[in-house]
C-alpha cells in the first residue's frame, strides 16, 4: 500500500472550534424568563381571585366561576382522593395507545405518500376528504364501529393524531435536497439505502414536528370523547363536575388537561432534541 | 525523482473518459433548454483535465452527465469503454455547495460509502479515520457539518468520495464559494490527493487562473448551448508552486484562454 501521509506545506493549522454559547449567559437569560413568567401567572391569578369575589359582571359573568383559593381547596381535596389516579392512568392509556398506533401508521404512509407518485396518487384525494372532519364528528361513528366504549376513544385519540403526523411527514420527505439523493447514489446507495439512509433521517425535523402537534391534538380529541362515554377520564371528570354543579372541579379538569398535555407534548420535543443533536433550528434561521 | 517510482506501479490505469457527440437538454416542447451540443472530448486515465466556461455553460451539465444523474439526450457517455447510466461510486462528485448529509458527523459521512459497500464498522471507522487525517481533519471526527467552516466541509466532501477509491473524480465548482486563502490551501491538497491516489480528474470552473494552475489540460467552452471552442495543453512542470502563476508560459497560456472565452482584457 502506498503511503499516503500529507507534506507539512498542506497540513494547516487546526480550525477553530465550532463557537460555543457562553454557559453563564444563558442561565442567567433561563432565570430571568422564569421570573417574568411566574410574575405574569401570579397577575393573572390575582386578576381572576378579585374578579371571582367581586363577582364581576362584564360581559364574562364572574358570579359563578370558582376563584382561584376555591380551586385550590377542591385540588387539595382531588389530591387524596383514590379515584385521582384511575382517571389520569385512564386518559393516559387511552392516549398511548391511540397515539402510538397514530404515529406508526401516519409516517409509514407519509414516507410512502412523500416517496412514490402512486402512493401518493392513491392514497392522499381520500386522506384530503378525511382531514377536515374533526374529531369530535368521527364521535357517533366510531361508536358504531367498535364494540366497545373504550375502543371508540382510543379511535378518536388515533384520529385527533393522525393528519398532523400525516401531513408533516409528507412535507419532510418532499422538502428534502434532492441533490443529498444524488450524493447518496454517487457514493453507492441502493434504493433502499437512500430510503434508510437519507429519506428518513431528511424527513425527521418535520417528523418531530408532526408528532408534537399530533400530541395536543390527540389530547383535546380524547377529552371530547371522554366527556361523550367513559366512566374515568380526565375529560370525563370534567364534564361530570359540570353535571354535579362541582364548579371549582371543572376548573380543576381544565388545569390537569393542560398539564398532562403540556408534558406529554414536552416530552415528545425532549425525545426529537435526544434523536437529532445535529439539528439546530436556531442556528439554520441565522 | 520520486514519483517516477510510483509511476512505475504495475497497476494498470483506470478511469478514461470519453464523451462521443453528446448532448444535453433540459424540459420538453417549446420550453426545451438545450445546455450542452455534440460535445466530444476523451480524458486519460489518470489525466487532470479541466472545463473552463461562463457560468451557465451547461459545465455542470457534463459532470452530472459522467456521475450519470443527468441523462444525455444525445451521443455517449464511456468510462473504461463502459456506457455510463447510473451513478456509482466509482465516479466521485465534489459540488460547489457541499451535498454533505447533515445528520451524520464527520466520519460517519466519510463512512459512507464503506458502509454501502458493507465493510464492517471497526474497519470503516479506521480506513474514514485515516482519509480525515490526511485532508487535515483528524480533530474534528464528532463534528457535524452544520459546525465546520466553508473548507472544512469540502475537506470532508472530498474524503467522502476519495475514501471510495473512484476511477474518476467529478469536480463542480468546488472552491468557489472559498477565500482565497483557502482556496489555494484546498488546491494545494487536490494536487497533492491527485498525485498519491492516480485518478483522473475532470475539474469545472469559470476562473482560469485556477484551471491553468491545476490543469494537465483546460477545455474551453462556449456560451450556452456549451460546446468546446478549444483545448489548451498546460505544459508547466509538476509540482507546482505559486511561482508558476507569474511564469511567462503561464501567462502566454491565459491570454489565449481569455481570447477564445472572448474576454477583452487589457489586449
Amino acid at each position: 500500500m502506498r503511503s499516503l501521509v500529507l507534506d507539512s506545506s498542506v497540513s494547516l493549522p487546526a480550525p477553530k472550534r465550532a463557537v460555543r454559547t457562553r454557559r453563564p449567559l444563558r442561565s442567567k437569560r433561563a432565570l430571568r424568563s422564569l421570573v417574568v413568567g411566574a410574575l405574569s401567572l401570579a397577575g393573572w391569578l390575582l386578576l381572576w381571585q378579585a374578579a371571582s369575589i367581586w363577582e364581576l359582571d362584564l360581559f364574562f359573568r364572574f358570579e359563578n366561576i370558582p376563584a382561584p383559593t376555591e380551586v385550590a381547596r377542591a385540588a387539595a381535596e382531588l389530591l387524596v382522593d383514590p379515584k385521582l389516579g384511575s382517571h389520569v392512568f385512564s386518559s393516559l392509556e387511552r392516549i398511548f395507545i391511540g397515539y402510538c398506533i397514530a404515529a406508526a401508521l401516519a409516517i409509514g404512509v407519509g414516507l410512502a405518500i412523500g416517496r412514490f407518485r402512486l402512493a401518493s396518487e392513491a392514497l392522499l384525494p381520500p386522506l384530503e376528504v378525511l382531514r377536515p372532519i374533526p374529531a369530535v364528528a368521527w364521535i357517533p361513528l366510531a361508536i358504531l364501529l367498535f364494540a366497545s366504549a373504550e375502543q371508540s376513544m382510543v379511535f378518536i385519540t388515533f384520529i385527533g393524531a393522525f393528519f398532523p403526523i400525516l401531513l408533516n411527514t409528507v412535507h419532510g420527505v418532499e422538502g428534502i435536497d434532492p441533490r443529498l439523493v444524488n450524493a447518496s447514489l454517487t457514493l453507492g446507495a441502493g434504493p433502499l439505502d437512500v430510503f434508510r439512509e437519507v429519506i428518513v433521517p431528511g424527513a425527521l425535523p418535520s417528523i418531530v414536528t408532526g408528532l408534537s402537534i399530533g400530541m395536543g391534538t390527540s389530547w383535546f380529541s380524547l377529552v371530547t370523547a371522554e366527556m361523550i362515554s367513559g366512566q374515568f377520564g380526565i375529560g370525563y371528570y370534567t364534564w361530570e363536575a359540570y353535571t354535579l354543579q362541582k364548579y371549582p372541579n371543572i376548573v380543576l379538569g381544565m388545569v390537569g388537561i393542560g398539564i398532562l398535555g403540556m408534558g406529554s407534548s414536552s416530552l415528545i420535543k425532549w425525545c426529537g432534541r435526544r434523536c437529532m443533536p445535529w439539528f439546530k433550528p436556531e442556528a439554520n434561521a441565522r | 525523482m520520486s514519483e517516477l517510482a510510483v509511476a512505475a506501479a504495475p497497476e494498470p490505469r483506470l478511469g478514461a473518459i470519453a464523451l462521443c457527440a453528446v448532448g444535453i437538454a433540459f424540459g420538453e416542447g417549446s420550453a426545451a433548454v438545450e445546455a450542452v451540443r455534440g460535445i466530444d472530448f476523451r480524458v486519460e486515465a489518470g489525466e487532470f483535465v479541466s472545463i473552463l466556461g461562463p457560468s451557465g455553460c451547461g459545465k455542470s451539465s457534463v459532470i452530472g452527465a459522467i456521475a450519470g444523474f443527468t441523462p444525455v439526450t444525445a451521443g455517449q457517455v464511456l468510462v473504461d469503454d463502459q456506457p455510463i447510466r447510473s451513478p456509482g461510486p466509482d465516479r466521485g462528485v465534489v459540488f460547489q455547495q457541499h451535498t454533505l448529509f447533515p445528520w451524520k458527523n464527520v466520519l460517519e459521512n466519510v463512512e459512507f460509502g464503506l458502509k454501502m459497500r458493507g465493510v464492517s464498522r471497526p474497519e470503516r471507522r479506521r480506513t474514514a479515520s485515516e482519509i480525515l487525517e490526511q485532508v487535515g481533519l483528524g480533530d474534528f471526527l464528532r463534528h457535524y457539518p452544520g459546525q465546520l467552516s466553508g473548507g472544512m466541509q469540502q475537506r470532508v466532501s472530498l474524503a467522502r468520495v476519495l475514501v471510495n477509491r473512484p476511477r474518476v473524480l467529478l469536480m463542480d465548482e468546488p472552491f468557489c464559494s472559498l477565500d482565497a486563502q483557502t482556496r489555494l490551501e484546498m488546491q494545494q491538497l487536490l494536487l497533492q490527493l491527485w498525485h498519491e491516489l492516480h485518478m483522473t480528474v475532470v475539474f469545472v470552473s469559470h476562473d482560469v487562473d485556477e484551471v491553468l494552475y491545476l490543469s494537465d489540460r483546460v477545455l474551453v467552452s462556449s456560451h450556452r448551448p456549451g460546446r468546446i471552442r478549444t483545448s489548451l495543453t498546460v505544459d508547466l512542470p509538476r509540482p507546482r508552486g505559486s511561482d508558476v502563476l507569474t511564469s511567462p508560459e503561464f501567462v502566454r497560456l491565459k491570454r489565449e484562454a481569455m481570447e477564445v472565452l472572448g474576454v477583452a482584457r487589457g489586449n
